[in-house]
């Protein structure tokens, strides 16, 4: 829908005007709502964004003067996404990553922001790309296979042990001739 | 076009099927965020980027068929008028802030409307799924099935440790957002949800109204969603919101058994006032009426009122919103005039019964 005053933007507030009792529908850009008066509150449009961008600002650590000081001074260097080109304060902005690559960019300060906003945690267990993801998936089945050994060695079931550390061999050979053969 | 046939096209094929527990429950939807690998995400991204994935999905997928998600029709919005884009919204098969582009944004939707894509909406491509009642395993193994699909085709944009990579953190990992849509009246008028919405938002969940982030909960319809996208997998998310849902489920039918034991005259009293309201008004807003429409179907499933259909509710409730009203008037309405055809539109609905 567009904005009904500029007819260029956007419409981003939507409300009922009732004036002596006539009912009409409003809906405009936040530039023409304050630009019209039609937003008396506030200074700006408070949004989710807004929010979200408060909450990575926030410097969780309690005796954390040391590494917000250190924090600072890569902001200052400027971190920046090599591809996009989208700064890391940017992202404190907007609240939206720019590409794929800005996670390895900024990778040093998801963290915080990731247990903020995903309950304490920082890494997926969820479902692997079946395609780009297959090495994936064995490099999965092997850390199993490790686990599965080492409880079978503590059980002293060295036969079976044996069995799956052949298991290992293979899995490991296929998982490292993948590798090769991709770069 | 008749009032039969417009309900028929108006409401998604899959949403007349009955599901399990589709007294309360009204449908269960799995939405998916992936984007590309080597394009920016759209909200940076320039229009050629763009332009590149939906012509894409215009060469692949256009008119293809995949399991039982016939005909996957691509609809650019740059070609929709914005109450047809209105309507897409309301039938949930498109995001509002989808409608709200005019450029490189389209959805893919199969014939039967359960599957729809939303390309270059915040994500390149988000994926949903719905099914009727409640029956969130399935939806989700359906998705992963649509899921693999398209990955034969496409480089996802993924990493080991962040899991599928989104534009916003909020989404990062499974992208997945699992929901349900309730019908708990009975819950809302013994007041005891506003109890349990605060419990429910501590366990990573979160309880909002019918069309999604920031709107009301309209005739006591609640969708109920994850928050959390990281550290867990899909289906231990979807295990966590099917037993809070389970919980709610009891609750309301207790509350109903409750409601009829305790105040079974007041409940029947308010129940027919509300049909008669939707009966003979001439004039209705639409929190009346989605007020009243909820009562009656709460009679329905009582069977205080008998000979409705109960899908009056699912079809009522979408029929009566703004964008459908406006389609089936074919033209513009303000909205004294919505609330006049809106009544009407619920007569003759109700006329269709007898």
């Amino acid at each position: 829908m567009e904005c009904q005053e500029c007819h260029e933007r956007p419409a981003a507030l939507h409300f009922t005007q009732v004036v002596n009792g006539d009912k009409t529908e409003v809906h405009v850009c936040e530039h023409c709502a304050k630009e019209k008066g039609y937003m008396s509150y506030g200074e700006e449009g408070y949004s989710l964004h807004h929010l979200l961008s408060g909450l990575f600002n926030f410097e969780p650590s309690p005796f954390g003067k040391s590494t917000s000081t250190s924090n600072e001074k890569i902001s200052e260097q400027g971190l920046k996404c090599p591809k996009c080109g989208m700064t890391y304060k940017d992202f404190t902005r907007v609240g939206k990553f720019g590409c794929s690559e800005c996670y390895q960019a900024f990778s040093d300060r998801l963290n915080p922001i990731f247990r903020r906003v995903h309950s304490g945690n920082t890494k997926h267990d969820g479902k692997i790309p079946k395609r780009i993801g297959s090495n994936l998936h064995q490099k999965k089945e092997l850390e199993q296979y490790r686990i599965k050994l080492q409880q079978l060695i503590e059980q002293e079931a060295f036969e079976q042990a044996a069995k799956v550390r052949d298991q290992i061999k293979k899995l490991e050979k296929e998982v490292h001739c993948k590798e090769e053969g991709e770069f | 076009m008749s009032l039969e046939q417009f309900i028929s096209k108006a409401v998604s094929p899959w949403l007349k099927e009955d599901g399990p527990d589709s007294d309360i429950v009204l449908s269960s939807r799995i939405r998916l965020a992936r984007n590309f690998d080597q394009i920016p995400f759209p909200i940076i991204a320039d229009k050629s980027e763009l332009e590149k994935v939906l012509d894409f999905f215009g060469q692949e997928y256009q008119h293809q068929s995949f399991k039982a998600y016939e005909d996957l029709e691509l609809v650019q919005m740059r070609d929709l008028k914005p109450i047809e884009k209105r309507v897409l919204v309301e039938k949930h098969l498109i995001s509002p802030h989808l409608a709200e582009s005019n450029g490189e944004s389209a959805a893919l939707i199969s014939k039967s409307e359960q599957v729809s894509l939303m390309i270059n909406e915040e994500d390149h491509i988000r994926i949903q799924l719905y099914l009727p009642g409640f029956q969130l395993e399935r939806a989700l193994q359906q998705a992963f099935e649509f899921d693999d699909w398209l990955e034969e085709k496409i480089n996802y944009a993924f990493d080991e440790q962040r899991g599928y990579l989104t534009s916003c953190p909020t989404n990062v990992g499974t992208g997945m957002r699992a929901s349900v849509m309730m019908h708990i009246p009975a819950l809302a008028l013994t007041q005891q949800i506003n109890r349990m919405i605060p419990a429910i938002s501590q366990l990573g969940l979160v309880a909002r109204g019918i069309y999604g982030e920031g709107s009301e909960a309209l005739g006591n319809i609640f969708q109920i969603s994850n928050q959390i996208t990281l550290g867990k997998s899909e289906w231990d998310i979807v295990e966590d919101l099917q037993s809070v849902v389970q919980q709610l489920i009891e609750r309301e039918r207790k509350a109903r058994q409750s409601l009829m034991d305790q105040t079974g005259l007041q409940l029947e009293d308010r129940i027919f006032r509300s049909y008669g309201i939707l009966e003979h008004s001439r004039i209705i807003e639409s929190k009346e009426a989605a007020k009243c429409l909820s009562d009656v179907r709460l009679g329905i499933d009582l069977g205080y009122l008998k000979n409705i259909s109960n899908t009056i509710l699912n079809e009522l409730t979408i029929l009566t919103q703004p964008g459908f009203l406006q389609q089936y008037a074919k033209k513009t309405l303000s909205p004294d005039e919505r609330d006049e055809l809106r009544a009407s539109l619920i007569r003759e609905r109700l006329d269709l019964e007898k």
